[in-house]
């Protein structure tokens, strides 16, 4: 009888692994490719000298005022960013209180980074911080008019403050709310899908400035005399109801993903309707549809600058107010502005992308080799 | 014979118009080992799936361990934390490590502690041979393995019936004995079992029973020795002639 034994493993050919390999088949297979990769690391030349020419060659870092950015040849005006950083953070926020606002956002950053680091522990403690007690601080943090704090109207608040405090109260009331909507619009009681179903085809199906507007002009209106509250409150619930409806739908999509097995493995283990769904269903669901949150998420954040629409300045809002300026009247500084607006906005949205990509990758279970 | 744990009298379920179980009539005895095979569409999943009531019948009765299958939600739960079931697709959570698999219902609906579930869990592993999987997603584990923890699931809840829907029909040839190894040696220990299978091989070596069923109704029951040496129906016949090696 004769004994069979595996061959062993051989190493690939040199050229096909490593740089050389990589290059080889991806750069320069045929000669169209090199000669599309050739037009392409040109034009990537050309962008990026017109790019850092306006922004750093030609462009004026220091000055008082419009005088400094009108070279013959001029760039970026930065002094201009520079001179209103203050109004971009803050908005019409009073000097002397902006602390406060340093406060609300710092204390939001110790919270949320320990929160975003899977290996960090006490997770419950840390949610708590964030979604019970934070809340509340920040808001009398921001307000004021108690324990000795002057208070600021809110019509005074702008910049990124006013945008963050849109986009995170909308971020962290439309997941939960959305959740709610998707399980009810899947539920087997007519009447709360009916409403549910409703719900989210009338917010989906009006545009948010429609939504922002009904909130601050129509609103009072049905509300008895006397009763008013503030137009940013207002906003807030009309962006979190909004957003909620889309990410009824993106959560309903990874709700329908998971296979009709898994409810009944669930049910075979004695698991109600609720302990099925919070363990089983949504655990896989979400993780499913991360893509499809953050992209709405992301959609929201920058959704925010509608709010200039009922008279709040956000940072986009109070950039272009601002280029009414006549001291720093000069041809670059609307280019500026809108560059300076688009990094910021691009910075957040950036972070919330590749932490994305990180949390899948963080989730996955179907690793060959943890 | 003391009373039986499963009693099913003049059962008959539709779906939509369709009448997949007629008139079903069944007793199962404590420790009784019951074996169901017949072709495919033939009401035998559907069958063992109306025990824990995945599947709702719509005429006659089915009374478990005492308590009748009719809609109420306590009765429900009291049934199902007594039957295990065991599916073809494994039905495992992915999102689970094969331990968290295992203690999810002794933990949550059985309000056990996590130690005391942990302990369960590892001891059953222990017997389904896969107690160094513990940490490991099922996605990193080959189909038989996950049958097994599939049976450990089950058996944590120390259910005292066990359903197996067709359990080693999703699996490679290689991994079948592995999953039936598991089995025989469970229903030696006595527990009651109702199996959906075409493993010929193993309703001769456990069955108490073999079930025959061919649309929606029970052809033919009778012990294996009889049932495969001398079926009385035709029916019984074709099909065996078709399943069992030439």
């Amino acid at each position: 009888m004769t004994s069979w034994t595996p061959t062993p493993p051989r190493p690939a050919p040199a050229n096909t692994v490593g740089f050389v390999g990589w290059a080889r088949e991806n750069l320069f297979a045929t000669k169209l490719d090199t000669l599309l990769t050739v037009i392409a690391i040109g034009i990537i030349l050309y962008i990026t000298e017109v790019v850092f020419g306006w922004a750093i060659l030609d462009a004026s870092f220091s000055g008082d005022d419009r005088t400094a950015c009108l070279k013959p040849v001029q760039g970026a005006c930065w002094p201009f960013i520079e001179a209103k950083f203050g109004q971009f953070i803050y908005g019409r926020y009073p000097e002397a209180e902006r602390w406060r606002v340093d406060m609300v956002f710092l204390s939001g950053l110790v919270g949320l980074i320990p929160m975003l680091m899977p290996s960090v522990g006490h997770k419950r403690a840390n949610l708590f911080f964030l979604l019970g007690f934070y809340p509340i601080f920040a808001f009398i943090m921001l307000t004021g008019g108690v324990l000795g704090l002057e208070a600021v109207d809110t019509t005074d608040w702008g910049g990124l403050l006013v945008t963050l405090v849109v986009a995170v109260t909308g971020i962290v009331a439309s997941l939960p709310l959305g959740i709610l909507l998707a399980l009810g619009r899947r539920s087997e009681l007519p009447i709360v899908r009916a409403l549910c179903i409703g719900f989210i085809e009338i917010f989906r199906g009006v545009p948010l400035i429609t939504v922002l507007f009904m909130a601050s002009v129509m609103l009072p209106l049905f509300l008895p005399d006397g009763v008013n509250f503030d137009k940013l409150v207002r906003c807030l619930i009309g962006v979190a109801l909004f957003s909620s409806a889309y990410m009824a739908e993106v959560v309903r999509g990874g709700l329908q993903a998971i296979p009709k097995g898994q409810y009944e493995a669930a049910a075979a283990l004695g698991l109600g309707y609720w302990k099925t769904t919070r363990l089983i269903v949504l655990p896989q669901a979400l993780k499913l549809v991360i893509p499809g949150i953050v992209n709405t998420f992301i959609g929201l954040f920058k959704d925010t600058t509608l709010v200039l629409i009922v008279g709040l300045f956000d940072l986009l809002g109070i950039v272009q107010l601002h280029f009414t300026d006549a001291s720093w009247a000069t041809p670059e500084t609307h280019v500026t502005g809108y560059v300076f607006a688009a990094g910021v906005f691009w910075l957040f949205c950036f972070a919330m992308s590749r932490y994305s990509i990180f949390m899948e990758n963080h989730l996955s279970t179907d690793r060959t080799s943890s | 014979m003391s009373d039986p744990v499963i009693r099913i009298s003049k059962m008959n379920k539709w779906f939509g118009n369709f009448h997949v179980l007629r008139d079903i009539d069944l007793d199962v005895a404590a420790g009784e080992k019951i074996v169901i095979c017949g072709p495919s569409g033939s009401g035998k999943s559907t069958l063992i799936r109306c025990i824990n009531r995945l599947e709702i019948h719509q005429q006659g009765e089915i009374i478990v361990e005492g308590m009748t299958l009719d809609g109420s939600l306590k009765n429900l739960e009291e049934i199902r934390s007594n039957v295990g079931m065991v599916f073809q697709q494994f039905n495992l959570f992915p999102h689970m490590t094969v331990l968290e698999n295992c203690t999810l219902s002794p933990i949550w609906v059985q309000g056990k502690s996590q130690a005391e579930a942990e302990k369960l869990a590892r001891e059953l592993l222990e017997r389904v041979r896969i107690p160094d999987q513990a940490e490991k997603y099922p996605g990193q584990l080959s189909g038989g393995q996950q049958q097994r923890v599939a049976i450990a699931r089950a058996l944590c809840m120390n259910p005292r019936i066990m359903l197996f829907d067709e359990p080693t029909s999703a699996l490679d040839p290689e991994m079948i004995k592995e999953v039936l190894d598991v089995m025989v040696e469970l229903a030696n220990e006595g527990m009651t079992m109702l199996c959906v299978t075409h493993e010929m091989g193993f309703a001769r070596q456990v069955a108490d029973r073999v079930i025959f069923m061919d649309e929606g109704e029970i052809v033919e029951e009778n012990a294996p020795e009889a049932f495969f040496s001398n079926p009385e129906n035709e029916r019984t016949k074709l099909f065996l002639s078709q399943v069992l090696p030439h």
